[in-house]
This record gives structure tokens, sequence and C-alpha cells, in this order.
């Protein structure tokens, strides 16, 4: 027992004492690295090495042990100090693929990134003020640790622009080129993709009540509504454009086929989901057609409608960007895009697709605050 | 026993019968065949009569209540509902409706689904608010208005669906299995509860059951039922008195009328053994 005990601590005294040598190295080492990346002397390179041992064996007492020591989690922490570093030494790399041992740092920098949300998900910040700001750190810091990566890889693998711009290049782009994005976001979001959004999800809806009404409709409209959802959006697009002209009426009309069905075959499956007793009881009031559609079929039928709008949200971006490719005006994002792309400014596009997909998560986030507020009595929403 | 009748005659009456059977028949057409529901049934209901409907699954019960509400049509037979057909009754919203489970919107709140029969018969905005103040209080939910039915227990959201029945004026209240899904406990107190408010209201109840002390305790009047056919073999006038406290229940006299319920329920189900 004693001996077992003595030869733990003599192994807990050794691991110490290795940390305190790696923690005075790394204090040490921390002003001498300066951008361009370890140009000074060799030896600096071959001391990073301990660097990544010490950050692998950091975590891997974390999960063998499930609790570190507080000397270990910030050492572990004071690690991130070294994503600046990185940053800035890819400034010299210029085209050159990086020096071998600057992935080892990388490699360390997103281990103690890793170490750092661990740390953040664990139990003790669950609940109360902490767990908020957890719940906004973590998945902030994921995705800061990815574009950290894409940086770092494109860049010190010399990747050519034109296959995978680094996203500094894409925000520089991004914050340079703000009124014509303007432009494209007001043209395809505010004009095509809103206002086929709003007549498609109406039309659609507006069908489906007519085709409750009348049975023959529901019977006739609903398989060709599956045929028509069907079609190959590339195939109605030049047809639109034709119809409709260059300007957004034709990408609103692509959006408006794109959302029609979507919302007519919810909307009609979601009429016949009130219960049979609920209907009964309507009809023991002599409740009409209107009063029992108002006050029960379509607060019943909310959930799938709001399915079918959530749905249309990214269906009728991708209409309208789509929709762009086969002729329209000098602006828009899907001309932007087709353009762009023949003129090999990547960067362009990869700030136009930025946009788009910030455009659609407000569009859906915004259609989910609503549905939650509408649907609040929905079981999974209330969670019972 | 003073209180024997198998075939209720309209002459027995004083008043006009709510509800009055003669030869009604109705059957299913089914994928297995014709069903008969019910068959041959003649019953009167008095106004301000207490009516249990008691009989094994499949007996008609809840189908003859169902078609004194216009849910189901007959396909025999004539019945009158206040004097007029089931449908018309309904186009005038004689009757509330409480049904085996409480079929409450989740998306209105409590007050909200008692007003809901009353926006759909256009009462005006203060006569809504007053009615559901008063049948609120009169299920003894005061307190629960602003709640949403899924934050009650089952027996509360029973009693909501029973304020809901008697936020108009209907004469007739159609009750089907009511607290069939609730604890005994939770029932008993229902029990007591309801016969007060029968007492209090005047209103004329038809009660579909199937346990033999909840029919005796509620009734002044239990019609035994018995299945394929559907049909009544057995009406029985209760001799207890209107006021009932539930210890009523280990009286000899409540014991004998339960006894005579039984017996007619076996009588019933001897046919098809």
């Amino acid at each position: 027992m004693s001996t077992q005990r003595g030869m733990n601590f003599v192994a807990t005294a050794f691991q110490r004492t290795l940390l305190y040598l790696i923690v005075i190295l790394i204090m040490l080492l921390y002003p001498l690295l300066e951008p361009p990346y370890l140009s000074g002397p060799r030896w600096l390179s071959v001391l990073m090495l301990p660097l990544l041992a010490y950050i692998i064996l950091v975590l891997v007492q974390r999960y063998r042990r499930n609790a570190l020591p507080p000397l270990e989690i910030g050492v572990g922490l004071f690690l991130l100090a070294f994503v600046p570093i990185c940053l800035a030494s890819l400034r010299g790399f210029a085209g050159e693929e990086a020096p071998r041992n600057y992935w080892t740092t990388v490699a360390a920098c997103v281990l103690a990134a890793w170490l750092l949300n661990d740390l953040l998900s664990g139990a003790k910040y669950r609940s109360g003020w902490w767990g908020n700001i957890a719940k906004f750190a973590v998945p902030t810091i994921f995705s800061l640790t990815l574009l950290f990566l894409w940086e770092v890889l494109v860049r010190a693998l010399a990747i050519p622009f034109v296959l995978l711009p680094p996203p500094t290049a894409i925000a520089q782009r991004l914050a340079n080129s703000l009124p014509v994005l303007m432009a494209d976001v007001n043209q395809t979001i505010f004009r095509s993709v809103l206002i086929g959004y709003a007549l498609g999800c109406a039309a659609g809806f507006a069908a489906a009540i007519v085709a409750d009404r009348f049975v023959f409709l529901r019977r006739g409209l609903l398989p060709i509504g599956n045929m028509v959802s069907a079609l190959p959006i590339i195939g109605v697009a030049p047809i639109m454009v034709m119809w409709f002209g260059f300007d957004w009426q034709s990408k609103a009309a692509v959006v408006v086929i794109m959302t029609f069905f979507p919302m007519l075959v919810n909307t009609v499956a979601g009429l016949a989901a009130s219960g049979h007793m609920e209907r009964d009881l309507m009809r023991t009031y002599a409740s009409g057609y209107w009063q029992t559609l108002v006050k029960l079929r379509l607060p019943a039928a909310m959930p799938f409608i709001f399915n079918a709008l959530k749905i249309n949200s990214t269906l009728a971006l991708i209409g309208a960007i789509v929709a762009e490719f086969f002729g329209t005006p000098v602006v828009g994002m899907g001309f932007r895009i087709s353009t762009e792309v023949g003129r090999m400014n990547v960067d362009m596009v990869w700030a136009e697709i930025a946009v788009a997909a910030l455009a659609g998560s407000v569009f859906y986030g915004v259609i989910a605050l609503v549905e939650r507020a509408v649907t609040f009595w929905h079981p999974s929403i209330r969670g019972g | 026993m003073n209180a024997i009748a198998s075939d209720m005659k309209p002459a027995t009456e004083t008043l006009s019968p709510v509800v009055e059977a003669r030869g009604l028949g109705l059957t299913f057409h089914t994928n297995d065949g014709p069903v008969n529901a019910l068959s041959d049934v003649n019953l009167a209901i008095g106004k301000g009569e207490f009516v249990s409907f008691i009989g094994p699954s499949g007996c008609g019960k809840t189908t003859f209540l169902r078609v004194i509400a216009d849910l189901e049509q007959p396909t025999a037979g004539t019945i009158t509902v206040n004097g007029m057909t089931p449908g018309e009754a309904r186009e005038k919203r004689a009757y509330g409706y409480v049904f085996q489970a409480a079929g409450l919107f989740p998306w209105r709140t409590i007050q909200r689904n008692v007003a809901l029969p009353l926006e759909i018969m256009g009462y005006s905005q203060a006569e809504r608010r007053e009615r559901i103040r008063r049948t609120l209080e009169l299920v003894n939910l005061t307190g629960f208005e602003k709640k949403y039915p899924w934050q009650l227990s089952g027996g509360m959201q029973q009693r909501a669906s029973i304020a809901r029945a008697l936020a108009f004026d209907a004469d007739l209240l159609l009750m089907d299995e009511p607290f069939g899904a609730l604890d005994e406990i939770v029932r008993d107190h229902l029990n007591e509860q309801l016969l007060q408010l029968w007492a209090r209201t005047t209103k004329t109840i038809c009660f579909v059951t199937h346990s033999i002390p909840e029919a005796v305790y509620l009734s002044t009047k239990i019609v035994v039922m018995s299945p394929r056919p559907g049909r009544v073999t057995d009406v029985i006038d209760s001799t207890l008195p209107r006021e009932r406290p539930l210890d009523i229940r280990e009286t000899p006299e409540f014991l004998a009328i339960a006894a005579r319920v039984r017996d007619g329920l076996r009588a019933g189900h001897s046919y098809e053994d």
C-alpha cells in the first residue's frame, strides 16, 4: 500500500517538475517567436515539439481522470496565445509552403481550443449566468477554430486562390464590395425571394382551402402537385424568363412554382389533422364550415403550415439564385456568382455565398421564432 | 320496490318528454357486413331527469347518445328531441355534449375554451365574460381561467369541458362516459359535484357509464342495455332521494337497485353464451 502511494507520489512529483519546466520554457519562448515564423535559430523550432506533446498529454489526462489541476488547465489555455503568432506568420510564407514545424504549433493551438471548449461544455457551465455564456461561446469557438484551420491550411499549403480563397480574403472582399452586395441582396432577396415566397405560400394556402372544400379538387390537384414539385428548376427557369422577362418577376415566378406545392400539400395534411372528437364537438355547437375552419382546423394545422414555411424559405433562396443564371439585369446574387466565376474572382463568389448563407439563416430563424410563438401549445415546443 | 317500468309510455309523463324514441334502430354497414348497433329502442326521458345508460361495450349506449345529438343517423323508427328532429334540435343548440376525453383546444386558455361555444353562438363580450365566470365557479375552477389545458390535471380538464357544455343555455346535457378515464377518488368527487350541479341547474342529463355504482348513485332513471343487437333490457326508476351524500352507497336501498342493475346486465349477457 505505502509503496504504491510512494510510487504514485514520485510519479506526480516528476510530472509536476516537468510541468514547471515546460511552463518556464514557454514563458521564455513566447517573446522570441516573431514573424516570419521561426526564421530565428534552428534550436527554436525543435522546442515546439514539447508543446504539442504537452497539450496531448493534458487532453488524454482530461478524458481519463475527468478532472484537471488548475495549473495544467492554465498552461493548456496559455497555448492559445500562439494563435496570433500562427496567423501573423502566414504573411511571411508569401505563397511558399510553411516549414514542417509550423504545423506543430497549429496542431497545439487547435488542441488548446479543443480543451477550452471541452471545459466550457462541462457540468460547471450548464446553468445560470455562466451557462448562458457557454451556450453562446462553445459554437463560436468551434466556428472560429474551423475558420482558423481554413485560413492556415489554405495559406500555409499555398493552395491556389482560385480553388479556395482564405476566409480573410473573402471577408476583405465582402467589406470592400458592400454597395454591390447590398444591391444584389436588394434585387434577389427583397424582390425575387420575398415576393415570390409570399405569393407562392399564399397561393398554396388558398389552393389548400379550396381543395379542402371541394373533394374532386383535392383528388385532382395533389397528384399534379407532386409531379410539378418534381420538375427540375433548371428546366423551368428559362421558360419563366421567356414568359416574364429578365427582371425579378421571372425569378419570383420560379420561386412561386417551387414554394406553391409544399405549402399546398402540408396545409391539406394539416387541415385533416384535427381529431374526430373535436370536429364532433364543433358539430354539436351547430358551427358553420368557416367557424370550424377558423376556430379548430386552422389552429390545428399550424404546425404543418410552419413546416411548409420553413421548407420553402430555403427552397425560395435556391430557386431565385439559380433562376438568375438564365438571364437577368446586371444585378442579383445569382448573376454575380455566375459572372464573377467566369472572371476568376472567386473571392466575390464566396462573399455572395456568405451573404446568401447569412440571409437564409436569418430568414429561417425569423420563421422558426414566429412558429414558437404561434404553436407554443404543441407538445414538440412546450416539451410535454 | 314501487318503481318498475320496462317500456315507458308517454302517458306516464306529466310533461312532454325531452327525448322520445320509438322503435329506434341503427345499422352500421361495415366491410364485414351490417352491424346492429341499436334495435327497437323505445324510451322517453322527462324534463329534469338524470338518466344513466349502462351496459357492456358494444351495447349501443354511446350510439344512442350520438343519435340524440344528431352525430349518427338512425336507420329505423323515430326520435324527437324537445319535440323536434335531432337535426333541428342541434341547429337550435338544444344540448351540451361532454365527450369521453376533455377535448379542450390546447391553444386556448381554460376561459377561452369555455368561451368557444359562446363565440360560435354569438354571445356578446359582456355576456361571455359573465357566463365564463359563472360556469367556472360551478365546476370549481375559479382561479384557473388563464391556464392552458395541458397545465391542468385530467380531472380538472374534464371539469373544464363540463363547464364548456354548461356555458350556453341548453336544457339537455349529454355525457358520454365523462369520468371513464379518471381514477376512482377523483371520480367520486366529480360525481358528487355533478349531482350538486344538476340540483342547481334543473337540466336534463343523459349519462353513459359502465360503472354500476356510478349509475345508481347519480340517476333518477337507469336504462340497462345489452349488445348484439344493442337494445334496452330494463328501465329502473330510482327510489333514492334527490339529496344523496356519498355514503348513501352503503344503504340497503342503494344495494337493492344495484343488484337489479346487475341482474339486468347478466340477463342481457346470457343471450349469447
